[in-house]
């Protein structure tokens, strides 16, 4: 069943094509990797998801229903945090969770806001107010609030903000236990590619409100096209050596350095033979992560 | 609907600017029944120096009820910029904080948050009233004791006997109560177009002060306007301390000159308390959350 369906959605600010034409269906117990440039429209389409943007045209479905005719209902099964963890700053982490607890149907328990406490790693300082929370710790109290009425929809736009690495593998393996454990549809933004990589299942690339790149991410970071750079002692030599090798049809059309694309069981051979003509080389690094593919989809549509 | 009243009340209770009204109100109330216990003999002297030639008025003149008017006088002018600190910050504070994206996102429509947005900032003011009344009227009736209360009007005096004053206050406050509440939701107004605070707190003062303007003003081009201006009306709680005469010149007990003056404010405060609270709901239901 699809828990998100978005069919061409369009929005407008004055003159400012801030989305065009966007589908895409998520489906349940996925992690959906969103993923965009800053101003490519990823925040606008989350807001439209929440229903905090009215689109310009298209229409958004959540759990197979209108979210313009059923919203109250629907928004009823989402947690959600958007960009910023914005708090009430005279209000501790604990009346946070409370208060945004009585606004759900279901009955939430003290022990459910202490469970949730304990699960975004702030039961120690629960009864603190979130002026004196530093921007990490006001983040994991946003994710508190996300989950604490048991969403079966979570939707997370950028959630690493402001954590250090402990805190972002931390958030990392709640995603996946939130998908894996609990059957939970995790739809989630991140500028870290790497972090998007680990967990998403499904991966979507908007660019300038467009859609760029939408599939499987095992499918889209495909090891048969692993992108290897390689240095050498004298570039401009070497080159001539490849351009007469095997591997001349493998070259990529780059400046910044020698580049090839190739399966990755090729790759001692091209180190063989590389050395075999003599090319002193520094080092061969493979670069088949979603940041190159991103990088490389997002400037084809440029 | 009463658990997101609730919710709006609690951020009131718990949040520190709600306390600045409460307590600039107590200051100033203390400030000035000080300077009356200690100093009031000679200010009832003056209030009294062009009449006391042609009148004899016996008992205590300075007494609570007397000091509560001129409270009452002093105040209700300035109780509007503490009203507006609360109403006009209600959506553009949370918009601003960035807080709007977290309510706006639970199962609850904007027209049911803005509503009860407006319930909690209406309750705030009058709470804020009923501190006022209790410490202007009962306050001022322990400390001064009562009598009878003497007013000068611009051309008449009026004497109203001690058992006949106090309903009268109820009646001025439930007044004032509407008065305040056209300001709260004309702040509240302000408040569902912008982004930040200051600007609806500042626009809200700036159109009271102008309406006021043009209330007070005699040009012939405003008088046509002037009766549908809420700043006319605001001030007519006054209306409940002018008495009915007889025949003979004599006030009549429990009566009130002009109730018709009193229905016709009511109800024009009552009409833009509806239209603004009307055009609030509009405006956050087509608002775009951008914060």
């Amino acid at each position: 069943m699809s828990v998100i369906e978005v069919q061409s959605i369009s929005k407008n600010f004055g003159s400012l094509l801030a989305v065009d034409q966007l589908s895409f269906r998520v489906q349940q117990g996925e992690v959906f990797g969103f993923l965009g440039q800053n101003g490519s429209g990823k925040s606008t389409t989350i807001r439209m998801l929440l229903s905090l943007i009215h689109p310009s045209s298209g229409s958004i479905q959540l759990f197979g229903l209108p979210l313009k005719e059923h919203r109250n209902e629907l928004l009823e099964k989402v947690g959600a945090i958007i960009e910023r963890p914005d708090l009430y700053p005279y209000l501790t982490a604990q009346e946070h969770l409370k208060l945004f607890s009585r606004v759900r149907k279901k009955q939430i328990t003290t022990d459910d806001i202490n469970a949730t406490l304990e699960k975004v790693g702030l039961s120690n300082r629960s009864t603190d107010k979130v002026q004196t929370f530093s921007l990490g710790m006001k983040q994991r109290l946003g994710i508190g609030i996300a989950l604490v009425h048991n969403p079966e929809l979570i939707i997370l736009d950028e959630p690493t903000n402001g954590l250090d690495p402990q805190g972002i593998a931390d958030i990392r393996h709640l995603i996946q236990h939130l998908a894996k454990e609990e059957g939970k549809t995790v739809f989630v933004s991140s500028h870290l590619l790497s972090e998007i990589e680990q967990v998403a299942s499904q991966i979507l690339i908007i660019h300038k409100g467009k859609k760029v790149a939408e599939g499987a991410t095992d499918k889209l970071l495909d090891p048969n096209k692993t992108i290897v750079h390689v240095t050498t002692l004298n570039d401009a030599a070497a080159l001539l050596t490849i351009q007469a090798s095997s591997f001349a049809g493998n070259l990529l059309p780059r400046k910044d350095g020698i580049y090839f694309m190739l399966p990755k069981h090729e790759i001692p051979m091209l180190h063989k033979e590389m050395v075999g003509a003599g090319i002193s080389l520094l080092s061969v690094e493979t670069k088949n992560s979603l940041e190159d593919y991103f990088l490389q989809v997002t400037s084809n549509s440029n | 609907m009463w658990k997101i009243i609730s919710i709006e009340l609690y951020k009131i209770y718990k949040r520190p600017r709600t306390y600045i009204a409460f307590g600039a109100i107590a200051a100033l109330i203390v400030v000035i029944q000080l300077g009356l216990k200690i100093d009031g003999e000679s200010y009832a002297g003056f209030l009294m120096k062009d009449i006391n030639d042609t009148l004899t008025v016996d008992g205590k003149v300075l007494n609570g009820y007397l000091i509560c008017y001129i409270l009452l006088q002093l105040l209700l002018v300035h109780v509007p910029l503490l009203v507006a600190l609360i109403a006009a910050d209600m959506i553009s504070g949370e918009a601003n904080l960035g807080t709007l994206r977290l309510i706006f996102t639970t199962p609850y429509s904007r027209t049911q948050w803005v509503m009860a947005k407006f319930i909690a900032a209406s309750t705030y003011t009058i709470l804020l009233l009923i501190w006022l009344a209790f410490l202007a009227l009962f306050v001022s009736m322990w400390v001064f004791g009562t009598d009878d209360l003497f007013l000068m009007k611009s051309n008449y005096v009026v004497l109203i006997q001690e058992n006949d004053v106090l309903w009268r206050y109820v009646g001025a406050f439930i007044f004032a109560s509407f008065s305040l509440l056209t300001v709260t939701s004309l702040g509240f107004l302000m408040s569902s177009m912008a982004n930040n605070s200051i600007g609806p707190i500042v626009g809200t003062m700036s159109a009271i002060v102008f309406f006021t303007i043009l209330s007070t003003l005699n040009i012939p081009l405003f008088s046509i306007i002037k009766p549908y201006l809420f700043t006319t009306h605001m001030n007519n709680w006054k209306e409940f301390f002018d008495l009915q005469v007889d025949a003979n010149n004599e006030a009549i007990k429990g009566s009130i000159l002009n109730v018709a003056k009193i229905k016709t404010s009511l109800i024009v405060l009552t009409v833009h308390i509806g239209l603004f609270v009307i055009a609030s709901v509009l405006i956050v239901k087509k608002k775009d959350i951008l914060s």
